[in-house]
């Protein structure tokens, strides 16, 4: 493996004991669930994931969703789900999942010719 | 795919600008090294509610009452999306805050500096968070997603943080005679603390800058000093008021402020724990998360008492 | 008539204000940071309804008061706040319930006021009232949740019943410029007690013990406990040191 920095930045200065690793003694974590939050920005908007929050419940979850991400408006609607019943796809598998609309150029409006005369469609 | 070839495609994605994703492969060290930071600069955002915190109760008007506490506000705002960020690398938050409290993770030492007077409110918005927003703006493309995410949303939320604080500053720099002391005292005695926040000089580093590599950093220290400097040293014309460096001049050669040397001893004596107030900014957090600790518990087992009801009806 | 309604307007924005100013030393110490956070939002609501109430009064008074000049050159005697937001943070569970509390009693004056005759004072208080409305519903759910939580978190929300409980007869009781106006609280008494009761009730929690409790008063007409002075210190302390500056 390559060496480790050393160089320091603000917010970058060595942990106690020059170690550079996190703690390694995980023991099992009393903080409330997690979160992910999803904001309709405005009426008409798709709701769109814009972070996670700690929350004992779902209301909580709400009101914490509110006082976090939308202190300056940005929401008129918020969703909420516990981030361990979102299923996500695979980095791995994103080759087979995804590349395969790569070539069908054909459902892409542009690649049909049509006369200059022919409007609107 | 042996972990070679894995560590080469990485590093490819990197190159190309491509961030990198929470569940995407990752070397070991660079999971580690994004943790470590991001969760240090989590624990410099809340940390540093603290010395502002203090002000809150004695603010000289409601307005300014009101925009300290909302900026305050922001702050714990900001270390939650960057605790929430760190999460995303597999550190619960409970883990690192205990890190926090034991001393294994460390803060910006910035906030181990006492805020003595109201102008410290205006010094500090003005001089150190204008210092951390060059660290920050560089960091909204870091090649971490989450983190840079993270960046982009507190970056937009400070643009009013560091105008307030000198906003603050040009009233008192143009009240009274004792207003004016306040004001230049502040400046003194945060200027070169803020300085500090940008670490060490480059060439006192010979190792290999993976941080650089990987473009979790993309400026030297030295780099971003220098813009800070340049920047300060034109506003505080605006100010009627000096910087306490007798070397800060013009060169017009290298087409940059020249200043004067940082004392190193005191910037490792204040990272070693050795700061005016490095006891008592860690003792107020650890007093704030355990008189916390009934609290938390009681939402959870409410909740948890609630689900039971729920499943049994 | 005008003094009353100064006085009155004062009444509610001491209330707000000194409420926001003891909520507000929980910015950087509460218990997560999501409460934090969440706190805070509250303080900045409650500080914010002082403000526009203090520009009110300061027009009603005219010469050069300023909401700056009400809150800051005032002393204990002139400050008509209810001895209720007065009392100190203590811990998580005092300061919820002397919020919840407090908002419950808000609601129901914010909701009569804003058929008040004077029209200032209606606008200020249907713009209030959704504020008040959330501090209501956020602080009710903690309630609930430490009453019926563990049982440290029962036993302390009890004893901060037991503390804040005397406080509560004074919102009732009209004082002059209340009554001048025609603003008798007592109207508000019997849907506030409603509300908290069945709050309480669901948090486990009972006020049948508290049946003949001696009620303290004053604070609406400028008697108030030790606590205020310590409190207008810190508040009025760059004013008073910085006389007639601008900041």
């Amino acid at each position: 493996m390559q060496r480790l920095i050393k160089k320091l930045y603000y917010g970058d200065i060595p942990d106690a004991g020059g170690g550079t690793a996190p703690s390694n003694d995980q023991q099992p974590t009393t903080d409330w669930p997690l979160w992910e939050v999803f904001i309709r920005s405005k009426q008409g908007l798709d709701h769109k994931h814009v972070g996670s929050l700690h929350a004992s419940d779902a209301q909580m979850a709400i009101e914490n969703a509110r006082d976090v991400y939308t202190r300056r408006q940005e929401g008129v609607s918020i969703w909420v789900v516990e981030s361990k019943r979102l299923t996500a796809s695979n980095p791995a598998e994103a080759g087979e999942l995804f590349e395969p609309a790569a070539d069908k150029v054909y459902r892409h409006p542009t690649f049909y010719n049509l006369p200059d005369q022919v409007n609107y469609i | 795919m042996d972990s070679h070839n894995l560590e080469e495609q990485f590093q490819h994605k990197i190159d190309q600008e491509i961030k990198i994703e929470p569940k995407d492969w990752m070397p070991d060290a660079y999971r580690k090294t994004n943790i470590r930071q991001i969760s240090q600069h989590a624990h410099s955002e809340v940390v540093g509610m603290l010395p502002e915190g203090n002000w809150v109760s004695r603010a000289p008007s409601l307005k300014r009452k009101v925009i300290l506490i909302a900026k305050i506000q922001d702050e714990g705002g900001h270390g939650l999306y960057l605790y929430a960020a760190a999460e995303t690398l597999g550190q619960s938050r409970e883990q690192m805050i205990n890190d926090l409290h034991s001393g294994k993770a460390k803060y910006s030492s910035i906030f181990n500096y006492p805020a003595l007077t109201w102008a410290d409110m205006g010094a500090i918005g003005w001089l150190v968070d204008g210092a951390a927003i060059m660290n920050q703006v560089m960091l909204t493309r870091t090649s971490y997603g989450p983190y840079a995410r993270a960046m982009v949303r507190i970056c937009k939320e400070e643009s009013f943080h560091q105008r307030q604080g000198f906003e603050s500053l040009l009233v008192l720099s143009k009240g009274s005679e004792g207003q004016r002391v306040l004001c230049q005292d502040a400046i003194n005695r945060w200027w070169w603390p803020a300085l500090m926040m940008f670490g060490p000089r480059d060439h006192e580093s010979t190792n290999s800058d993976m941080s650089m590599k990987w473009r979790i950093k993309r400026k030297t220290n030295d780099e971003l000093r220098q813009q800070f400097v340049d920047m300060i040293a034109e506003q505080i014309k605006v100010l009627g008021m000096t910087l306490p460096d007798p070397a800060l001049r013009w060169n017009a050669i290298r087409n940059h402020y020249d200043f004067g040397e940082i004392n190193w001893n005191e910037f490792w004596q204040v990272v070693k724990g050795n700061g005016p107030c490095n006891k008592e900014r860690l003792e107020a957090r650890k007093k704030a998360w355990g008189q916390g600790a009934w609290v938390r518990e009681a939402a959870q087992a409410y909740a948890n008492k609630k689900n039971t009801r729920t499943k049994a009806a | 008539m005008q003094q009353a309604l100064l006085d009155y307007t004062l009444y509610l924005s001491d209330n707000s204000l000194i409420l926001g100013q003891r909520n507000a030393a929980w910015c950087g110490h509460g218990p997560v940071l999501e409460q934090d956070i969440a706190i805070t939002n509250i303080t900045l609501d409650l500080i914010g309804q002082s403000r526009i109430l203090y520009q009110y009064a300061a027009q009603l008074k005219g010469g050069d008061a300023t909401e700056d000049s009400l809150a800051f050159l005032r002393s204990e005697r002139e400050y008509k706040n209810c001895l209720l937001v007065e009392r100190p943070n203590g811990d998580w569970a005092q300061t919820i319930l002397r919020q919840f509390l407090f908002s419950c009693f808000q609601r129901e004056l914010y909701t009569q006021l804003t058929k008040e005759k004077d029209s200032t004072l209606a606008a200020i208080a249907t713009k209030a009232l959704r504020e008040v409305s959330y501090h209501y519903r956020w602080s009710r759910e903690w309630v609930l949740r430490l009453g019926d939580g563990t049982a440290e978190s029962h036993t302390r929300l009890a004893s901060a019943l037991e503390n804040l409980w005397p406080y509560t007869g004074e919102l009732f009781k009209g004082a002059d410029y209340e009554l001048a106006l025609g603003l008798d609280p007592a109207m508000l008494y019997t849907n506030w007690l409603s509300a908290v009761q069945s709050t309480l009730k669901e948090a486990t929690l009972s006020l049948a013990s508290f049946a003949s409790c001696f009620m303290q008063t004053g604070g609406k007409t400028g008697i108030h406990t030790e606590e205020l002075g310590f409190i207008l210190t810190d508040l009025q302390y760059m004013q008073r040191t910085y006389p007639g500056c601008d900041w």
